[in-house]
């Protein structure tokens, strides 16, 4: 979405990064585990309502640093949470 | 009359009809070659028409492409409102549909009604990203029309127009172009700095060449401001009218273009994702519209290096023109488009 990479690059990179196949993205049984296992939250509020996971932003700084992508959010929020972020 | 069996099928306008598979094999054929006419653009060939049959002579309720064959889902407007607030609508989205991508947006959806709320957007905006995990842009449509009288400050270059009044209508639009450059980069920058993941232009060039030449500039600022900005072009159609018809961007002629070649300027612009449009014609069959659509699209393919995301939705990409959209009729034009052109995402 914001690197402008082709599906089939962009699938493979994401996989490669995850130590799964791009065959396996779309598979919501290998995906749930690969989800819960790196902290990316699950899709469906049963499999997320769990308090020890990771979710919504955390779930995004997780994404962030297992696929080395930064995400602007996430970069906002480590601004806005550094001491003397508030005066800005 | 035929002994030739039919299968139920649908017109543009969402209508079933039923065909026999000659006749949507001839659709097909005329499909092509009226892409071909209009926008010389080459014909599909006997195996692509051959594809297509098998996909809109099926009898099939849902058909689907080969497991492991799935493509990205863009989309605009999931956060609008439609059944809770805007953020319980993203979070639906995310947690219950799987949306691969979110759009925050207001139902209004034009650039000149956004740039009056854009602190409230980008606060809501702010608040979005903390309790969504799927990547989140905001969407907007140019409509470079809203800048005209009576709607806006500009002169109406559609009232100058049939009054004979090119310069002063040619004057007009550009400067709309110049207001809406400016409010899209007040947008983008006002996004960025609350979070968002990327920009949405929307049926970019529904005003014609002046709106489409407003989205190629806005789009190469704010990319060169923020090179880990989104940016998503989505056209309006399949062909970029020339309202003012001498407007052009880094050398080219704006007026007229096709897909192709308007997706060589969105790469160029920086964009980061192309939306081409093929709009639905409502008297002819889906068959005949899909193979339009793809025979127009397809140049497309061969020379892109961003992901294209052709649109399928109400009354484009081989979808009828109906509010309520039939599944068969929806999964046929995505198997279309991912099976013959190998599409990034729709």
């Amino acid at each position: 979405m914001t690197r402008g990479m082709r599906l089939k690059e962009a699938k493979q990179y994401v996989a490669g990064k995850l130590g799964i196949t791009p065959f396996d993205l779309s598979d919501p049984v290998v995906m749930t585990d690969v989800r819960n296992e790196y902290g990316f939250g699950r899709v469906h509020s049963y499999a997320i309502s769990q308090p020890w996971q990771a979710n919504q932003i955390e779930a995004k700084f997780n994404i962030a640093r297992v696929l080395d992508v930064p995400i602007n959010s996430v970069e906002r929020f480590k601004e806005r949470t550094t001491p003397g972020a508030g005066a800005r | 009359m035929t002994n030739e069996a039919r299968v139920p099928t649908r017109m543009g306008d969402g209508t079933f009809t039923r065909l026999t598979r000659s006749e949507i094999r001839a659709d097909l054929v005329a499909g092509s070659e009226v892409a071909t006419k209009r926008a010389k653009v080459p014909l599909l060939s006997d195996d692509e028409i051959d594809h297509l049959l098998e996909i809109y002579a099926s009898p099939l309720r849902f058909i689907g492409v080969d497991v492991g064959e799935e493509i990205v889902l863009s989309c605009d407007g999931t956060g609008m409102k439609t059944h809770a607030t805007r953020i319980q609508d993203l979070q639906s989205y995310e947690q219950w549909m799987g949306a691969d991508l979110l759009e925050l947006c207001v139902g209004d959806y034009s650039l000149k009604v956004v740039r009056t709320i854009l602190a409230h957007e980008a606060q809501y905006m702010h608040d979005a990203q903390l309790c969504t995990i799927a990547p989140l842009q905001y969407g907007v449509m140019p409509n470079l029309g809203l800048y005209s009288k009576p709607d806006g400050p500009c002169d109406n270059w559609n009232e100058l127009l049939p009054l004979g009044k090119i310069p002063e209508a040619r004057a007009a639009a550009e400067e709309a172009v110049e207001m809406a450059v400016e409010d899209m980069v007040k947008l983008a920058d006002s996004q960025w700095e609350a979070g968002a993941d990327a920009i949405d232009w929307d049926t970019t060039g529904a005003s014609g060449d002046p709106e489409f030449l407003a989205a190629l500039r806005a789009t190469k600022i704010i990319r060169e401001k923020y090179p880990d900005m989104g940016v998503q072009l989505g056209m309006a159609g399949e062909f970029v009218l020339g309202m003012h018809g001498q407007l052009e961007w880094d050398g080219v002629r704006l007026a007229g273009l096709w897909p192709r070649e308007q997706l060589l300027l969105a790469q160029k612009a920086g964009a980061t994702m192309f939306g081409p449009v093929v709009n639905i014609n409502t008297g002819k069959s889906l068959a005949w519209n899909m193979a339009r659509a793809i025979a127009l699209i397809k140049p497309c393919m061969e020379v892109a290096t961003i992901p294209v995301h052709p649109n399928a939705g109400m009354g484009v990409g081989g979808v009828p023109m109906v509010v309520h959209l039939p599944s068969d009729a929806v999964c046929r034009a995505a198997k279309s488009f991912v099976e013959l052109l190998h599409v990034d995402g729709l």
